[in-house]
This record gives C-alpha cells, sequence and structure tokens, in this order.
C-alpha cells in the first residue's frame, strides 16, 4: 500500500485557487522533493497536508496509509503520523521546549494505544537527540523557540521530528536561510531518520539542499501543478536552467535568470 | 439619584440595628464618621472617573440586609475549601468568625492571629492604633461603608522579626441567599521591623443568591518586613465582590500584592499601596479570567510618598464570553518621592468577539527625577502557535489550555515559590481547562491579530 496518495487536489485560500489539480504518490521508503518557484503552491500544499483549516480543499483526495486525510484535524493527522517542519517555526512563549516535546510524544503514544512516556523514560531518549542535532540542551529549558536562532529553530524542528518518529514527514523549506554548517547538521538528522518505513516530502525552493539530502525523486511545482517529474538529476537541471525554463514550457515568456 | 438617596435611608435602618453594645467607644466613634461620610457621597455612579467602566447601580438598587444567624454548617460543607497545605487558617461563614472550622494551633511566640471582632471586644486596645487609620473613607464611599459596618474578620500581629513559616489564610464563605444580604469582612494585618509572612484572603460560594462583600484590608508592613498578599475570589457569578487592600509601606518594606480574580459577578479590586518609607519596593500582580457576564474591575493606586522606592504593577486578563474586564492603574508620585522607579504593565487576551476590556493608566507626578513606563497590550490566541501545537500531536482543547497557561504563568512565576503559589497554580489551572473546554468551538472564526500596543 502506498503511503501517501494524492489526487487531483485542489486548494484555496481566502478565495484564491492556489492548488490546481496535483497528483502526487509516495510510499514507504521514498523521499520526494517538490521544487518550485516562490507562490508556485509547495507551502500550501505542505500546510494542506498537515491539515491546516484556512486552507480549503475544493476537489481531490488525500489516502495516508488508507485513510482518508482530508477528515482529519491537525492533531489526527499528527498521531496517525504525519509531520510538517514548519519553514517558520512559531514562538510559543510560556511553555518550555522539553515539556511540549513529552506532551506531544505523549498525545501520540497515547493515541497508539501505548503508556504515557514519563520523565525517567524521556529525558534520556530526548539528550540523544539532542547529540543528533548537536542541540544544546539548554535550549531545551527555555520556552518552544523563543530566542532561538533562525538555525536553532530550523534544528529544532527535525529534533521534534526526531522524537516523535513519524511515518511522512514533510519538510518546508527547512533550509531556507541556513549556512552550510547548519544546513549540514540538519541534512544529516533528516538523514539519520530515512528508512523503508518513512517516506518524506522535501520541499525547497532551492537545490543545494538536494545535494545533502538526495531524494528519490523530484517534481517540479509552477502555478499549482506539478509540470515535470523525474530523479534527482531534475534538480540540477533546474539549477541550471531557472525555474523559467518549466515556466517556458508551458507559457512562453522571455527567458530570465 | 433618586436611587442613590433611597439606597442611604436603606442602609441607615441598617446601620441603626447594628447591635453595638459590646464595643468598646472608640469603635463606635469610627463607625458614626464612616457612617456619616457615607451618607454624604452615597454609592459612586460612573460619572465618577474612578468609576468609568464599572456601574455599581445593580448595587445601589438592591436592598441587602446584614447577616443573621447564619445556617449551621458540618464540617463536611467545608473539606472541599479547606487549604491543601499546613497553615494557619480562619474561616469566616457569612461575615462571621468560625472558630469551629478554623485551625490557629499553637502559635509560634510573637504571633498573634484571631479574629477582629473577638480583639475589638476582650482586649479593646490592641487594634485602635491602627483599625481605620490607613483606609481613606473620605474618598472611597465602599471603603466608608465598610467601617461603618465593620462586622468581623481578621487580626493578625507578628512581631519584630519573626518568620511566619506557614501561609495565615482567611477564607470568606458565603451560604445561600434568600434574599440579599451584605457582608463587610475587615482585616486588619500588622508586621513587625523585620518580619516575614503570607497572607492569604479567599472568598467562595456555598451557595448562591445575591450576596455583597464589601471587604477591607489594612496592612502595615514595618521596615524591612517581607509580607504577600494573596487576595483568591472564587465566588459564584451572581455575587458582587468589591474589595479593598491598603498597604502602607515603611522604611525598605517589601509587599507583593496577588490577585487572582476567577469568579463573582460584579467583582472590583482595590489596590492601594502608600510607599511612605525610603526604598520601599512593591509589586502588585494580578490575573483575572472571566467569562458569561462577568465584570472583573481592577483599580489600582499606587502611591509614592517617599524617596528611592520601586513599584512594579503587572496585570494580566484573559476575558470570554461577553465578559468585561478592567484595568486602572492610578500611580501618583508626590514631590518629594525622588529617584521613584514605578512600571505598569497590563496584557490582555480576548478569547471571543464580545469580550471587552478597558485599560487605562494614570500617572501624576509631581517629583522631577522619577521612572515611570506603563504599557497595555491587547490580543488573541495566537492561531499560528495553536496550530503548531497541534500539528504536534496536541489536541485542541489541551493546546489552548497550554496557551492559557502559558499566558497566565507569566503571573505565577511572580509569586514566590511555597504553599500559596502551588494553591494558586492549581487554581488557574482548573479554571482554565474549563474556560478552554469553552472557547473550541467560538473561536474558529476569530482571525489571527498580532499584540497592539494601545499605551
Amino acid at each position: 500500500m502506498s503511503l501517501l496518495e494524492i489526487k487531483n487536489l485542489h486548494a484555496s485560500v481566502d478565495g484564491h485557487e492556489i492548488l490546481k489539480g496535483i497528483n502526487l504518490t509516495i510510499n514507504p521508503g521514498e523521499v520526494h522533493s517538490i521544487m518550485g518557484p516562490n507562490g508556485s503552491g509547495k507551502s500550501t500544499l505542505a500546510q494542506v497536508l498537515a491539515r491546516r483549516q484556512a486552507y480549503h480543499v475544493t476537489a481531490g483526495s488525500i489516502n495516508f496509509l488508507g485513510k482518508d486525510l482530508l477528515e482529519m484535524k491537525p492533531e489526527e493527522a499528527a498521531c496517525e503520523g504525519v509531520f510538517l517542519a514548519f519553514q517558520y517555526p512559531v514562538e510559543v512563549p510560556g511553555i518550555g521546549n522539553t515539556y511540549f516535546m513529552r506532551s506531544a510524544l505523549n498525545a501520540i503514544r497515547k493515541h497508539q494505544g501505548l503508556d504515557e512516556m514519563d520523565a525517567m523514560d524521556f529525558l534520556p531518549m530526548f539528550r540523544e537527540k539532542l547529540k543528533l542535532l548537536d542541540m544544546d540542551e539548554k535550549l531545551m529549558n527555555r520556552s518552544v523557540n523563543e530566542g532561538f536562532s533562525g538555525g536553532e529553530k530550523k534544528r529544532n524542528e527535525i529534533l521534534q521530528m526526531a522524537v516523535l518518529q513519524p511515518r511522512l514527514a514533510i519538510l518546508d523549506e527547512t533550509d531556507s536561510g541556513l549556512d552550510i554548517d547548519a544546513l549540514r547538521i540538519v541534512a544529516n538528522g533528516v538523514n539519520a531518520l530515512r528508512s523503508t518505513e518513512r517516506g518524506m516530502l522535501v520541499v525547497t525552493h532551492y537545490q543545494r539542499l538536494l545535494n545533502y539530502i538526495v531524494p528519490d525523486f523530484v517534481h517540479v511545482l509552477v502555478d499549482g501543478r506539478i509540470v515535470r517529474s523525474g530523479g534527482p538529476e531534475l534538480a540540477l537541471e533546474l539549477e541550471e536552467k531557472g525555474y523559467s525554463w518549466t515556466e517556458g514550457a508551458r507559457q512562453p515568456e522571455p527567458a530570465s535568470a | 439619584m433618586s436611587t442613590a438617596i433611597a439606597n442611604v435611608e436603606h442602609y441607615l435602618e441598617a446601620f441603626t440595628r447594628l447591635p453595638r453594645t459590646a464595643e468598646p467607644d472608640w469603635l463606635k466613634q469610627l463607625r458614626e464618621d464612616a457612617f456619616a461620610r457615607f451618607c454624604q457621597t452615597g454609592l459612586p455612579t460612573t460619572h465618577d472617573e474612578d468609576w468609568r467602566f464599572t456601574n455599581v447601580s445593580a448595587i445601589a438598587k438592591t436592598e441587602f440586609e446584614l447577616p443573621v444567624d447564619p445556617p449551621q454548617l458540618s464540617a463536611a460543607d467545608l473539606s472541599a475549601w479547606k487549604f491543601p497545605a499546613s497553615a494557619i487558617e480562619l474561616i469566616f461563614v457569612d461575615g462571621q468568625f468560625a472558630a469551629e472550622f478554623s485551625t490557629i494551633g499553637s502559635l509560634p511566640p510573637g504571633v498573634q492571629v484571631s479574629s477582629l471582632k473577638e480583639q475589638n471586644t476582650k482586649h479593646s486596645n490592641a487594634a485602635k492604633e491602627q483599625l481605620g487609620r490607613y483606609l481613606n473613607v473620605e474618598r472611597d464611599a465602599f471603603a466608608a461603608l465598610n467601617t461603618a459596618f465593620i462586622s468581623d474578620g481578621a487580626f493578625v500581629h507578628v512581631s519584630r522579626g519573626v518568620v511566619v513559616e506557614v501561609p495565615i489564610r482567611l477564607l470568606f464563605v458565603s451560604t445561600q441567599a434568600a434574599a440579599p444580604r451584605m457582608v463587610h469582612p475587615r482585616n486588619l494585618l500588622v508586621f513587625d521591623q523585620e518580619s516575614q509572612a503570607t497572607v492569604i484572603e479567599e472568598y467562595v460560594s456555598l451557595g448562591g443568591g445575591t450576596v455583597l462583600s464589601n471587604s477591607a484590608t489594612e496592612l502595615v508592613a514595618g521596615a524591612n518586613a517581607t509580607v504577600s498578599h494573596y487576595m483568591i475570589e472564587r465566588e459564584k457569578v451572581d455575587a458582587f465582590n468589591i474589595s479593598t487592600l491598603r498597604i502602607q509601606h515603611e522604611r525598605s518594606a517589601n509587599v507583593a500584592s496577588h490577585s487572582l480574580l476567577l469568579g463573582g459577578g460584579l467583582v472590583r479590586n482595590n489596590v492601594h499601596p502608600v510607599l511612605a518609607g525610603e526604598g520601599g519596593e512593591c509589586l502588585i500582580n494580578g490575573l483575572f479570567v472571566g467569562e458569561g457576564r462577568q465584570h472583573l474591575d481592577n483599580y489600582m493606586h499606587v502611591e509614592h510618598a517617599s524617596p528611592h522606592c520601586s513599584s512594579r504593577q503587572f496585570y494580566n486578563g484573559i476575558l470570554d464570553g461577553h465578559a468585561h474586564g478592567v484595568f486602572h492603574g492610578r500611580i501618583v508620585v508626590h514631590k518629594d518621592a525622588q529617584k521613584t522607579d514605578a512600571k505598569q504593565t497590563n496584557r490582555n487576551l480576548l478569547l471571543s468577539d464580545d469580550a471587552q476590556i478597558d485599560t487605562k493608566p494614570q500617572l501624576e507626578i509631581y517629583a522631577d527625577d522619577v521612572k515611570c513606563t506603563h504599557g497595555a497590550t491587547i490580543g488573541q490566541i495566537d492561531e499560528n502557535a495553536l496550530f503548531y501545537l497541534r500539528s504536534r500531536g496536541i489536541d485542541e482543547i489541551s493546546a489552548r489550555r497550554l496557551l492559557l497557561m502559558a499566558f497566565a504563568s507569566e503571573c505565577l512565576e511572580r509569586m514566590a515559590a511555597g504553599p500559596a503559589r502551588e494553591y494558586s497554580e492549581r487554581l488557574i489551572h482548573e479554571h482554565l481547562l474549563k474556560i478552554a473546554d469553552h472557547v473550541t468551538t467560538a473561536s474558529a472564526s476569530v482571525q489571527n491579530r498580532s499584540w497592539e500596543e494601545v499605551g
């Protein structure tokens, strides 16, 4: 059974149609990358998958592990195994990182019929994940993302993913704004989570990330539709020729780099 | 105007019937003077600047009676309301001290805790010097009314250098009221030089009905004394609660006033510290949480009367339904109070379209070398944060509760660690769980809006 099956997905926000018929299938173990210019609908797709209510699905279906994802609330999707690493992680003053992580993990464990994890069991596991992302434990005593640098916020997203162990991980421009060292750390964290059970959808604007997280498939999203799909070599081609190349294929325009 | 006059007549009847025979003469005089003042002013209206946002006509229109014999209660009736940790506990039922339910135990040397009425009838002079000395009956009609009708309350005296380890908790219980009933609790809390104590003043309802609690507390903090005072309002939503905390700071005294308004229908919380000695430090910290048609008014009046004093006001409000909150923060810096450092912050979360907050800073500065700042914010639950928590598997009600708790925890963090803080945390937690449950459906349409500076 496929992990994720998106068919003819149309979605709009505030009356504007952003996604205009997406078809995409992800099988367990596969890493797919979605590339595209600004405003093409990459983030909208990520948010729809995480079940943000502000995006209205007007047509199509999403099947996740045999269930209708569009019927799920954000927390239900998370409990079923969907994880979105946010493009802009949210600061939540007053809620400690460690407490937040343990609450989230226990919510998911409860859904899976597992016992809640107490602090004694949680901390050693948590510390190990911190090491994976090269993060200072002191950060975890602070409120969620509060006062974190851009790189720390992105690493914190991957840390959460490592703790929650989702079936489908969606990375929304996780590379944006990272320097090369931070990018390597984040990519190592992500690669450590690649498994035959887990699917990944890596949304990115730049090809650079894909040097570190090598995808199995690359899709080019333009104006709410996937206009090309291919292997990792497609990303390189795109990098070389620019997005105008794909746009040109649909709608002739003067080329510009 | 006619209601105000009719009402004064009604209070006059009650005042005439007030049994006073066992009282010392000075107390009789105190009552007479205060009542005379009340007759001159009557109850305030919204034309009065201090009462602009709070209409007390519902109180003015009601003919309240003084309590008659309180009903027979059993220990079981009160067991749910007892303090969960060890404490010196005074319980008042419908304004009267209930020795049988109270726990005074063996007090450490230098500590006096008793009913004020008992003090005044048995040792007539213990409270004489201080009672009524600080409360301003000229300016405040409710304070005058309280003084005229002083019934009972706590008398606490902690001698020089004594540290009271456990909280002193004063629990005011109102029972079911068939007819409108008023009580006028009065507390006198005196902390001598270098003493230290925590007092919790709490109001709860055992039954419903129209009840007016019009309380006044005079708190005297001697030089270098460290005192924490908690005002916790948890009455039913048909109750009226007017309370005044008047704090007198001597040199380098450090007093923290924490208010938690979680219940009551029409609530007015007056906090009036006077920093009368150099180097005094005052923290005024509060949280008010309203829903339904609750009206929660916080009136702060901080007087800097000496140099080198600092005051910090932090009030957070959470309002849902049609609740109306008020924060009125008045800071008066007297001419000689140089190097005053006064700060005021009021932050509010509105959870529904119909909830309302009026926030008003009022700075009157007569000295020229001072630092005074104020700020207020009004916002809603951050929908981005809510989605973020939910996207990690936390259900909507829990996510809302976490966000509300995070907002409220700013207030908790300012309380010194100990049983009073733990107790406050528990009450807030339970209350916010209820609120979070209510707002899940209502707020679907709420648009995200960032904090807005209004002052």
